[in-house]
């Protein structure tokens, strides 16, 4: 595999960040306070400070119904939708089609360009599932960004297998027989790894100095990265506007959503909380746990919590045993 | 052709995959991705043989499914590159979302389609209910009657694809096995006159030029969609023009007349015939056959282009024969609708210049079932009792045992 030199290349500080021309434009139409627009504007932060030009294909959800109403665009940069299920494939031909024309000297552009195929966590881990891992096997170079706000959103709130056990959402949503979805959330990122590819990393926009090294990594990565991006959905989760990184923030200290990087194989958690907070603290911020809060649901919280733990466990047992000298 | 290349033109015994795989060799694509299915296997086959020994500069992406190669193509053509694939029956519903994407975002992408019938029961073989099940996706389609033809039709569905009044994709059929399989005689091109026929491909808004950010593919409420349809039709109707002229063009370059139709013997024929694919093939030897041994006079018309359907040419061809019914051949159903889909095209076009000739539908070989001579000769039987007035059964198998 190839090795990443990334320590040498740096990532300028917030202020220089801020003064590049914003990729996204505004006055798309996600709602106020979602996640997925600060993730995208990161990633042009980080593109554009070392020179990159994205080029992105968009799986059908939020992002891609909110920024792309014709006649308007909320894209500087190039971008395709396809379909709900294939933005993997769909980078895959462009990528393929960019070394076939430099190869024979056709390019329209001298620039660095980087391919990213952008989903959400419906088009990531269930119905683009198979092309994603198609194009991390045959080893495309190129980014995969799924911004995760657990659960399909653009069509109203329904479960997909990120969504946390006991979340409220529309398909199976909260009775008096039924506590929400039933099953615990895929391991996606670790899924990702499985596939043996260079760089994957799990990533959350409050913590954005993480986060934008390792997009830059991602971006100095030769063949396909993964990234998992924790996508705050007020609209989804019945949490406030404000308080998108708050929630955020929580989710990494509760341990919720760790934040670990995959390089070549070596497992790394890049941010260990001092006092890890319990799970309730993220939970009581979105109403899509509220039931849970009924005293008779108490055991459904600590088994929240155990969930965490065990994934806790096994990320630190992966660094330990993937970094052992032999 | 240029003088000095004609000697360079090559007979060969090839089958009708092998005839395919060479034509993509000599268009020499950017990119191809393909997923294998049988009967289609062997042309990828060819393909990545071709690949692994430097014979084509392609980036070749061999996907996980058929729903992921027409989507990397959509790709690939939209950055601005020149994309082709090949699929057959199931391969071809897999990818049915995607082929409806592709023609909506006018990219010039050309599939060979080695048509194959659609499960269930699951068959290998043979018949055309895959593209006629895709026929509303917006593709121009053209079908071959033998391995030349389909060698042929895929170099012009590259130019017909490309032209500016079309922008749309081209798939090209040739019936499984029948074609795909068989050997036959075919005449190759030189590879420098392929190429100076199809030309450069023209850059319309490629994603990969980053100076100037396009955005494919983007939401269409319901103040623009309909739009964006009209403006297919106008494609689509331009292929009709477009498809023609190419055809002109390979005649004038190869000497092998091309258009939308072909007709065989319908000059004085007194029932007609109308067929695609391979089968058209044992129609004009009973045709022969049946004009030598008992002066009975049958003419075929042979559909090529098949999206946009050519109305006016197959009316020209009837009215211009001393017709008197028609014998439509389907090897697809459309359960629940009268006739096969070439059935419906067919009576429209009647409709479209208000003639009323009687007409028997035949569905034949559907998943392989063979359809010989004897077959033919009984279908025509049955037209020519239409013709004198007599009750035959609206639908008509051939060769099922019942
Ligand atoms: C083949 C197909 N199936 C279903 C849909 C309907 N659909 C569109 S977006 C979407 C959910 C998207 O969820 P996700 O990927 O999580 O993105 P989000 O909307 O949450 O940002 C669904 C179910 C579709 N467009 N295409
Ligand atoms: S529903 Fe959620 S993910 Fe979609 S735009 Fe609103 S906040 Fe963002
Ligand atoms: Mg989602």
């Amino acid at each position: 595999m190839a090795e990443i030199k990334t320590a040498e290349i740096k990532v300028p500080p917030l202020k220089k960040l801020t003064n590049y021309p914003e990729k996204l434009a505004p006055g798309h139409r996600l709602c106020a306070g979602c996640g997925a627009s600060i993730i995208i504007r990161q990633m042009f932060m980080v593109a554009n400070a070392l020179g990159y030009e994205l080029i992105i294909a968009n799986a059908t959800g939020c992002v891609e119904v909110c920024t792309s109403i014709y006649p308007y665009t909320s894209w500087r940069s190039p971008w395709i939708h396809n379909a709900f299920e294939n933005a993997a494939a769909t980078i895959s031909g462009v990528e393929a089609a960019y070394k076939a024309l430099k190869r024979k000297g056709k390019l329209p552009t001298d620039k660095k360009v980087k391919f990213v195929a952008l989903g959400g966590d419906g088009g990531t881990y269930d119905i683009g599932f198979q092309s994603l891992s198609g194009a991390l096997e045959r080893g495309h170079d190129f980014i995969y960004v799924c911004y995760d706000n657990e659960a399909y959103m653009n069509t109203g709130i329904q479960r997909s297998s990120a969504t946390p056990k006991y979340a409220n959402t529309t398909t199976q949503p909260v009775g008096s027989e039924s506590l929400g979805k039933p099953q615990h959330k895929k391991w996606m990122p670790e899924v990702a790894a499985a596939h043996g590819i260079p760089y994957v990393a799990q990533v959350a926009p409050s913590h954005w100095k993480d986060f934008m090294e390792k997009f830059k990594k991602a971006l100095l990565t030769k063949g396909p990265s993964y990234i998992n991006a924790f996508a705050v959905c007020p609209r989804g989760w019945r949490s406030k506007e404000e308080e998108g990184i708050l929630v955020t923030k929580m989710a990494v200290e509760t341990n919720y959503w760790p934040l670990f990087e995959v390089e070549n194989g070596k497992w790394r958690i890049t941010h260990r909380p001092k006092n890890p907070k319990p799970i309730e603290e993220y939970l009581k911020l979105q109403g899509r746990f509220k039931h849970l809060f009924k005293p008779e649901n108490q055991d459904k919280i600590k088994e929240l919590q155990e969930e965490v733990n065990r994934r806790w466990e096994w990320l630190n047992k992966m660094e330990e045993i993937s970094n052992r000298e032999e | 052709m240029r003088p000095e290349l004609i000697k360079e033109v090559k007979y060969v015994p090839y089958s009708g995959n092998m005839a395919a795989a060479e034509a993509m060799r000599q268009i020499n694509p950017d990119v191809v991705a393909a997923y294998p299915i049988t009967p289609q296997t062997e042309l990828m086959q060819f393909f990545a043989d071709f690949v692994a020994n430097g014979l084509v500069d392609t980036e070749y992406i061999p996907v996980e499914s058929e729903h992921s190669a027409m989507s990397a193509c959509v790709g690939a053509a939209a950055a601005g590159s020149r994309a082709m694939t090949a699929t057959a029956g199931p391969g071809l519903a897999y990818m049915w979302e995607v082929l409806g994407i592709a023609s909506g975002m006018r990219l010039p992408i050309v599939m060979t389609v080695v048509n194959r019938a659609l499960s269930a029961p699951i068959n290998i073989h043979g018949d055309q209910s895959d593209m006629m099940g895709a026929r509303d996706q917006g593709w121009i389609m053209l079908f071959s009657e033998n391995a030349e033809e389909q060698y042929d039709n895929l170099i012009q569905a590259i130019k017909i694809a490309e032209d500016e009044r079309t922008r749309l994709p081209v798939m090209v059929g040739m019936d499984g096995f029948v074609i795909s399989h068989a050997i036959e005689r075919v005449r190759l091109l030189p590879d420098k006159a392929v190429e100076e026929f199809i030309g450069e491909p023209k850059l319309m808004y490629p994603l990969l030029d980053v100076d100037n950010p396009v955005t494919h593919g983007p939401v269409a409420m319901t103040d623009s969609y309909m739009e964006f349809k009209r403006q297919q039709r106008e494609a689509m109707m331009n292929a009709y023009k477009v498809i023609r002229e190419v055809g002109e063009a390979f005649e004038e370059a190869f000497g092998k007349k091309y258009e939308h139709i072909e007709t065989y013997k319908t000059e004085d024929a007194d029932y007609i015939l109308i067929i695609i694919g391979s089968t058209a093939g044992t129609a004009k030897y009973v045709i022969d056959k049946l004009r030598d041994e008992k002066g009975i006079k049958v003419g075929l018309i042979k559909i090529r282009t098949y999206r946009p359907f050519p109305y006016y040419d197959v009316m020209d061809a009837i009215e211009a024969s001393n017709c008197k019914a028609v014998g439509v051949f389907d090897r697809a159903e459309t359960f629940g609708a009268v006739g096969g889909p070439l059935y419906s095209d067919v009576a429209t076009a009647m409709y479209l210049r208000n003639k009323h000739y009687p007409i028997v539908s035949f569905i034949y070989g559907l998943g392989g079932r063979d359809t010989n001579v004897h077959h033919i000769e009984e279908a025509i039987d049955k037209v020519m009792q239409a013709a004198a007035g007599k009750e035959v059964p609206f639908i008509n198998y051939l060769n099922l045992n019942e």
